[in-house]
């Protein structure tokens, strides 16, 4: 596996060939999204920068990255979409995140959509009366501990306040929770200004609202960035509690008012999705002195690593010999998984454009399968994403980036304990463990493979025809494209409704799939047996 | 329970709209444009707007729908999306080479009033719009109107920028599809083949959005009502709107301008409107209808007629956009079933007059359209008194199994299940589809639920 690809495939083709095809304008700053990797000497990707309009892009907005992806999750929370009917429509149930309520009484919001369905009148003479008034009529029929109010654009645009609304409703509502974000879709360049300002929004209304110490393990971690699709919390949840850990909060999956608002009791945070939760772990370990580690429950190995990390961070002898017999029994499994499939799927090429960390989570699991990833990039990672961790002080801020706010977050003056002492950390590190670092995707990819950043339909097209990889990674709008082209495309957002694939029981999901993916024999029949068939000329016998 | 809090009691609600049976308007303008061949549909606003749209189409037909969006900024919000469409504009052109981009705006690009008028003809200006191609555009604010509004505006734009009368008027009747299913379009088209009609249909999403796996992709597939066949509808004999909402608009305005007369029709869903269809292509292109069609209409006639006992009285319950709720609504009635609750978001006076007139005899039938004519209201009305059936969107399981009721998809989107854009549901095949389809879940239900002694080997 680590060959140097560049060797076989030509990656540096495609760069050319492409540019070639846009306008000058366009080429010139595409070329610096598209890169040659180099784990060694890591070269600069540009990251998080406004597509240019007319590209066919698979990014979406602000919005959908503050509703849907990190508050949609939480199941107790009233989510009203202060706007026109669209965005909260769009964002109803098609994220995949499961949850389960603990009894049939318990709240559970996750299958209703509530919208103030924005008329024009609303957008001539302002919608924050309707909005106060859609509260009301939440509060009348369901008595939710807390409701949250999302802006869509056009509520930027009319001066529509929500946080104002929300002060206001509070002092109406007493007891009730009520938030807004300013997420309009026009915010940022992607889904990631949304989870800024999720993240934001999080620490400033529920972050630490409940000092209860609940739980039965004195073992204390939150996860962060999981948003349980497909199930994916659940499987983290068992496992934590097999190895004797207490999962005091997901963030979001599966997730609750409550777990929010006792995640400041927690001893570490584990961050998943670097893109959509970096700046929680951050305001934890600032406020309240939680260090967090990076860590992925994707892949055997990689869970199997993550978990050693905690054992590690507790150094407790017990825990850590609980952890180890966990992951052995697990593996047992796991290793007869891969071993069906890997004569299937070994030396396969696959490619991944997903997200902010999915694309190169989902890279251990086609490891693990003996497959080689050649080309790779997400759709809203930023350069640290990339690149790492260490280059967030070089990147610029652009103007863009300057519309999210950035909140201040110091020391709890009561509540700020440090989990760890300096001198602890330093051991722990020199031990070999990593504290507020990512290194990033392209530490992990091969030599001379290509990393390209919010790939375009246009660039997804050429990848397909000059490489014919054997599956290919992305979302919806991508799936049935790259499949006309007779390659199976395997949905990294919603699983193709599969699932989960996180931990060990994720990982031998995974294999099953992707096996089945390799062995599925339809793409072997488009072409019509008398298309395949060479044309027999006639012979005239007497020549 | 999926819809736990979901209760019989309804209150007087204004302002908070749940469980929408609607969503906004430039969904339907997508949906539209890919119905003219080689065309790019175009969002001018957010780019989530497009990642939207393109996600709910592409689950719903489970096939490549491709658009492109202005990727609006924070800048762009306040100074206006000009330079943003300008830009796409000639990037599309120089990269996708579609033959048409059809522009739609969006709440946003309303909200700060830009004027396509003058950016597009900017554009042309500025020489970004290759010879022999164009652009054309409609005004789509999502916060006026609904999806089907959206898909109106749209076809009405096709025969804004396209249809032309030249003194030579043809033999040809022009049918304007309102938002049906491309394989619903494909049996309307074999309907007029059938009697020898010459017609055109726009917009036409067969072959576009029915491709074959071939290993080939196509941005622009076969398929779509060609520009040249647009042009044309301007020297058709009549027009035929199929759906009053999404086509009445777009015939009005070809009346206008090139002196087309025309008629609305319902989409023709049921035993009725296909009867009322086949009568009005045979009047108006001046062809008769063929002894196979009556055939195709006995055929359904005896399915009926042979499995009435399962259908008579039976309460149902439905939902999603006018034009193919009335005729649908219609044909429950002539199946002697008792459509009793019925919602749509979208508001418009027909609804309610074209419900009154078709549901008077079934007393106890409520229905409701526009603000808060919404699903959560249609399962607080089936709290108070439950159904046999729900007909309707994917967003029907959660009540469906809540309640245990039986439930037939129909309408947009369609998420979960295949099938809507092979089986038609027009045409007398089509409603023998669709009768199949509520007789299959009737018997499974009853097979599945009944006790042990009374499971019917024979139904």
């Amino acid at each position: 596996m680590d060959k140097d690809i560049k060797k076989e495939i030509d990656l540096g083709q495609f760069k050319e060939e492409v540019l070639a095809a846009y306008p000058k304008k366009v080429a010139k700053k595409r070329a610096k999204s598209i890169v040659l990797n180099d784990p060694d000497a890591i070269p600069q990707v540009q990251a998080n920068v406004r597509t240019i309009p007319g590209i066919i892009t698979q990014r979406g907005c602000t919005y959908a990255g503050c509703k849907g992806v990190v508050l949609g999750p939480t199941r107790d929370i009233v989510n009203i979409t202060h706007g026109p009917i669209g965005c909260g429509f769009y964002s109803w149930l098609t994220r995949r995140n499961q949850t389960r309520p603990n009894s049939p009484e318990e709240e559970n919001f996750i299958p209703y959509a509530f919208s103030t369905d924005m008329q024009d009148s609303n957008i001539v003479f302002g919608g924050e009366e309707k909005l106060k008034q859609a509260i009301r009529e939440a509060y009348e029929l369901f008595h939710p501990r807390g409701i949250a109010i999302f802006s869509t654009c056009p509520v930027g645009l009319i001066g529509d306040d929500v946080h104002r609304v929300a002060r206001q409703m509070k002092e109406e509502l007493p007891g009730v929770n009520i938030f807004g974000f300013s997420c309009e879709g026009y915010r940022g360049v992607s889904q990631s200004a949304g989870h800024h300002i999720a993240n934001n929004g999080l620490f400033q209304n529920l972050i630490g609202r409940n000092d209860t110490v609940k739980g039965k393990y004195k073992f204390r971690v939150n996860v962060l960035g999981e948003y349980n699709i497909g199930g994916d919390a659940f499987v983290i949840e068992d496992l934590f509690d097999k190895c004797g850990i207490e999962l005091v909060s997901t963030m979001s999956g599966n997730s609750t008012l409550e777990k929010f608002e006792t995640a400041h009791t927690a001893d570490l945070s584990l961050v998943m999705c670097h893109r959509s939760i970096n700046y929680v772990a951050e305001m934890l370990e600032t406020a309240y002195g939680i260090p967090w580690m990076k860590s992925n429950f994707i892949g055997a190995e990689a869970t199997a690593k993550s978990l050693r990390k905690v054992g590690q961070y507790f150094g407790d002898q017990k825990l850590i010999d609980r952890i180890e017999k966990v992951i052995k029994e697990e593996m047992i499994a796991v290793k007869a998984a891969a071993d069906h499939a890997l004569p299937k799927t070994k030396d396969k090429l696959a490619m991944l454009f997903v997200g902010g960390s999915r694309a190169h989570h989902y890279q251990e699991l086609f490891t693990e399968l003996g497959m080689r990833t050649i080309s790779a990039g997400y759709e809203f990672g930023h350069r640290d994403d990339y690149e790492g961790r260490r280059v967030i002080p070089t990147i610029q801020i652009d103007a863009d980036s300057r519309n999210i706010q950035e909140i201040t977050v110091t020391k709890d003056p009561t509540r700020y304990a440090p989990r760890k002492t300096e001198e602890q950390l330093n051991k722990l590190e020199a031990e070999g463990l990593q504290f507020n670092k990512y290194e990033g995707l392209m530490k992990d990819m091969e030599k001379g493979t290509l990393v390209i950043d919010d790939l375009s339909h246009y660039e997804m097209e050429k990848l397909i025809e000059l490489y014919h990889p054997d599956i290919f990674c992305a979302g919806i709008k991508e799936k049935y494209v790259v499949q006309k082209m007779g390659i199976p495309l395997k949905q990294l957002h919603n699983y193709d409704s599969g699932g989960p694939y996180a931990g060990f029981e994720g990982a031998v999901n995974f294999y099953k799939d992707i096996e089945m993916i390799a062995c599925c024999s339809i793409f072997k029949q488009m072409k019509a047996p008398w298309e395949i068939e060479e044309s027999v000329e006639a012979e005239y016998v007497f020549n | 329970m999926l819809l736990r809090h979901t209760t019989a009691l309804e209150i007087d609600r204004k302002a908070l709209t749940i469980n929408p049976a609607k969503t906004c308007q430039p969904v339907g303008a997508m949906y539209a444009a890919l119905g003219i061949h080689g065309c790019l549909p175009h969002s001018h606003g957010s780019q989530g707007c497009c990642a939207y749209h393109r996600s709910a189409l592409s689950r719903h037909f489970k096939e490549p729908i491709m658009a492109a969006t202005s990727s609006f900024s924070e800048g762009s919000s306040v100074f206006g999306g000009s330079a943003n469409l300008i830009q796409a504009i000639e990037t599309i052109f120089t990269v996708y080479k579609p033959d048409v981009i059809a522009v739609h705006t969006t709440c946003l690009s309303e909200t700060i009033g830009d004027d396509l008028n003058q950016i597009v003809s900017k554009a042309y200006e500025d020489g970004l719009v290759p010879e022999g191609k164009q652009v054309i555009y409609c005004n789509t604010p999502s916060y006026v109107g609904t999806h089907v509004t959206g898909y109106s505006n749209q076809v009405a734009a096709m025969v804004k920028f396209f249809s032309t009368a030249t003194p030579k008027k043809k033999n040809v009747i022009n049918m304007v599809a309102g938002w049906m299913e491309p394989s619903d379009m494909r049996e309307i088209k074999r309907l007029a083949s059938v009697m020898e009609a010459r017609t055109i249909m726009f917009p036409d999403m067969t072959g576009v959005l029915d491709t074959p796996l071939d290993g080939h992709y196509k941005m622009f597939p076969d398929g779509g009502a060609t520009i040249s066949d647009l042009r044309a509808t301007g020297d058709s004999k009549f027009t035929l709107g199929l759906g009053q909402y999404t086509t009445e608009d777009a015939c009005i305005k070809l009346e206008n301008k090139c002196k087309v007369k025309f008629e609305v029709l319902d989409i023709p869903i049921g035993l009725k409107a296909t009867d009322r269809f086949l009568m009005s292509l045979s009047r108006h292109a001046n062809v008769p209808i063929p002894d196979s069609l009556n055939d195709e209409r006995g055929r359904l006639i005896d399915m009926v007629a042979d499995n009435a006992k399962y259908l008579y009285g039976k309460r149902v319950a439905l939902w999603g956009d006018p034009d193919t709720l009335i005729p649908l609504t219609e044909f429950l009635v002539s199946l002697d079933m008792r459509p009793v609750y019925i919602v749509s978001g979208t508001p418009g006076k027909p609804f309610t007059e074209r419900m009154k007139e078709i549901l008077k005899d079934i007393p106890e039938a409520k229905y409701m359209c526009g603000d808060t004519a919404d699903m959560f209201r249609m399962h607080q009305w089936i709290k108070q008194k439950g159904v046999d059936l729900l007909i309707g969107n994917t967003y029907g399981k959660y009540i469906a199994r809540d309640e245990d009721t039986p439930f037939v998809r129909f309408g947009f989107p369609i998420a979960d299940r295949p099938g809507h854009n092979f089986f038609a549901k027009t045409g007398y095949v089509g409603a023998t589809n669709l009768v199949i389809q509520f007789l299959n879940t009737f018997m499974d239900h009853q097979d599945r639920t009944c006790p042990e002694e009374k499971v019917e080997w024979q139904m």
